[in-house]
């Protein structure tokens, strides 16, 4: 059973070290953990800018309407017009509201969100932080400490509405933090580490390796973790504290300008690193369903003397595309079910998450743990301790391989049903009568 | 200047200042939603300090349980039972007087025991997570710890079932 041997990844390195060779010393680690997280910064933003486009997009195309299109090509520069109109916007705070409490708020959410990016595995050695060995466990930490930085944003403004808005989100978020966890303990127990270098390491060698095909109750719980994520980032179906329509705007109702959108900044963020979790831990990480990705990182480091390290980038870039392309699928199923489902009262959201959530994952959780202990798993990382694509590597663990393939089968057809199911969508959407053509443009001469 | 000796120092005294800071904020400050903030500071400090001693599953825990946690249940309590947002705590001069007087006594024997072994202390092997890594945690949590572990989950259960049942409210 996985976790009784030490498992032998392969030294995580930063990208520092690929090209020096040798150990930094401490001011060069320093350096290069200050450019990475200046270049996560950077990357936060522009996917924050990049993610309110797309939602638009999204919500504009499913209402059968075309989204924002007048900004740029596609509208694409509508997020670059909205953070101008955003900075220009007038401070306001209100007289009444707790000043300090007002200010502190929207840093506390982002600064949490922001530092759960540490662990985020882009690459083999485009980690920031690849020695915490408590990697999955720090992000579920970090994350919980928006939950304060939420709440300080409702009961500072001194509004009904935010005050609200601030306690659902309390309630929420804290009590699907419970399922939430479960499935991600689910998902560890069955690699048997913390660290989210070497999860994504453990899923190198095909599509049959990534962790959620290799247990029948680790897929469940990749389930049961999206729909806990959904709660857990105040995202529809469960957007309680900022329900539009219902709370003026929740939680911020009073915030504006550039305060407003580092809420909105950390909610793109908590996005990000929700889905971020999901492709690392359950969907394979960095690595593409043939293993081929796995396969030249081994060669490229097997020797450590002679490691070709403009190539070894290239593959680590590879690797980080493909990290945020599967973070970004979730995220347009989060998208997709935010414009498709009603919004359930906070007594269901929470009969949701006590009554049938934490069952179903204390039952995955018994299930795995069974499992574990009933059926032999191949050992070791693929590619460094045996090769996955040969049927005598995997003696002892041949009726898990079985398994693991029959899910893979079984997820590639609920993936295929799904794009099929959208492109027809996509395809019959075109001429239905009610869609919205693009008005006329307004002319100079039919201006009244 | 950049020995790993000396950013341990500074990162320890940075940690310790936001700890101890936000302590002090937690006794003075008059509005009680601001304590229960600033405690929140001395939670994130005291977390950080776990980190410098490489207990990295420590502080993450205690980022998960006290400040994710109980502080989130604190700040619930409250802010649902404060009278006013503005509510403010008026302590009477003799009260503050005798604080402050237990306070400087404790501050000066702390001190003073700390000034007189400071050094002379021999270095103790204290496990780090080089050492003992999270699975050997886990082995030694349901191995050699397993009695302890089972009784803190009876503990919590009874914990949960109790304020389950005080929730609930009275039948008619």
């Amino acid at each position: 059973m996985p976790g009784l041997f030490a498992i032998n990844a392969p030294t995580s390195q930063t990208l520092f070290q690929i090209f020096s060779g040798h150990a930094p010393a401490l001011w060069q680690t320093g350096l290069e953990d200050i450019v990475g997280m200046s270049l996560l910064l950077g990357f936060v933003s522009v996917f924050a800018m990049f993610c309110i486009w797309w939602e638009r997009k999204v919500a504009g195309h499913m209402q059968c309407r075309p989204g924002p299109n007048r900004v740029g090509p596609f509208g694409l520069l509508q997020s670059v017009a909205d953070g101008a109109k955003l900075l220009l916007k007038e401070d306001l705070i209100p007289k009444d509201a707790d000043k300090f409490l007002f200010r502190l708020a929207p840093y506390i959410a982002f600064a949490a969100v922001f530092a759960a990016f540490l662990a985020l595995p882009f690459g083999p050695n485009l980690t920031v932080a690849p020695g915490l060995n408590v990697g999955v466990f720090w992000i579920l930490a970090i994350m919980s400490v928006e939950i304060v930085g939420v709440i300080l944003a409702g009961w500072g403004s001194n509004n009904k509405w935010s005050i609200y808005g601030g306690m659902r989100e309390a309630c929420q978020m804290v009590s699907y933090e419970i399922p939430l966890g479960i499935s991600i303990i689910v998902g560890v127990m069955t690699a048997g580490t913390l660290n989210m270098v070497t999860l994504g390491h453990l899923q190198g060698g095909g599509l049959f390796t990534w962790l959620i095909f290799r247990n029948p109750f680790a897929f469940l719980a990749f389930f049961v973790y999206f729909v806990a994520s959904l709660a857990s980032n105040k995202r529809a179906p469960f957007d309680l504290p900022e329900s539009e329509s219902e709370l003026v705007a929740g939680f911020h109702t009073e915030y504006s300008g550039l305060r407003f959108s580092f809420f909105f900044f950390a909610e793109y963020a908590a996005m990000f690193v929700v889905g971020g979790i999901q492709a690392a831990l359950f969907l394979g990480g960095w690595n593409d369903p043939f293993g081929l990705l796995g396969w030249a990182y081994h060669n490229a480091t097997a020797d450590p003397a002679h490691i070709n390290a403009i190539y070894v980038l290239l593959l680590n870039l590879g690797g980080a595309a493909i990290f945020v392309l599967k973070a970004m699928m979730i995220i347009f199923v989060q998208m997709w079910l935010r414009w498709t489902l009603p919004r359930p009262r906070i007594d269901q959201v929470l009969y949701a998450c006590v009554k049938v959530l934490l069952p179903m994952a204390c039952a995955i959780l018994l299930g795995a743990a069974l499992w574990q202990l009933l059926v032999p798993d191949q050992q070791g990382i693929p590619w460094y301790d045996y090769r996955p694509f040969v049927w005598s590597a995997w003696r002892g663990a041949h009726a898990g391989l079985i398994v693991q393939i029959v899910l893979m089968f079984i997820g590639l057809a609920l993936l295929g049903s799904i794009v099929l199911w959208v492109v027809r969508a996509f395809l019959s959407g075109r001429n239905l009568k009610q869609r919205l053509t693009d008005p006329s443009p307004i002319l100079p001469e039919t201006a009244p | 200047m950049f020995s790993e000796q000396n950013i341990a120092a500074v990162l320890f005294y940075v940690f310790a200042i936001i700890a101890a800071a936000s302590a002090l904020g937690v006794v003075i400050s008059r509005n009680i939603v601001h304590t229960a903030v600033a405690l929140l500071g001395a939670l994130l400090g005291v977390a950080g300090l776990y980190f410098l001693l490489q207990a990295e599953f420590l502080a993450a825990v205690q980022l998960i349980v006290y400040a994710g946690g109980t502080l989130i249940l604190i700040i619930f309590g409250v802010m649902l039972t404060s009278k006013s947002p503005f509510s403010r705590f008026e302590p009477k001069r003799i009260e503050v007087v005798a604080a402050s007087g237990v306070a400087v006594v404790l501050a000066a024997t702390l001190g003073l025991s700390i000034h007189r072994v400071a050094g002379k202390l021999a270095a103790v092997n204290i496990p780090t997570s080089r050492i003992y890594p999270i699975d050997q945690l886990g082995l030694a949590l349901l191995g050699d710890y397993l009695v302890p572990f089972e009784i803190v989950s009876v503990l919590l259960l009874v914990v949960m079932i109790g304020a389950a049942y005080l929730a609930k409210g009275r039948r008619r």
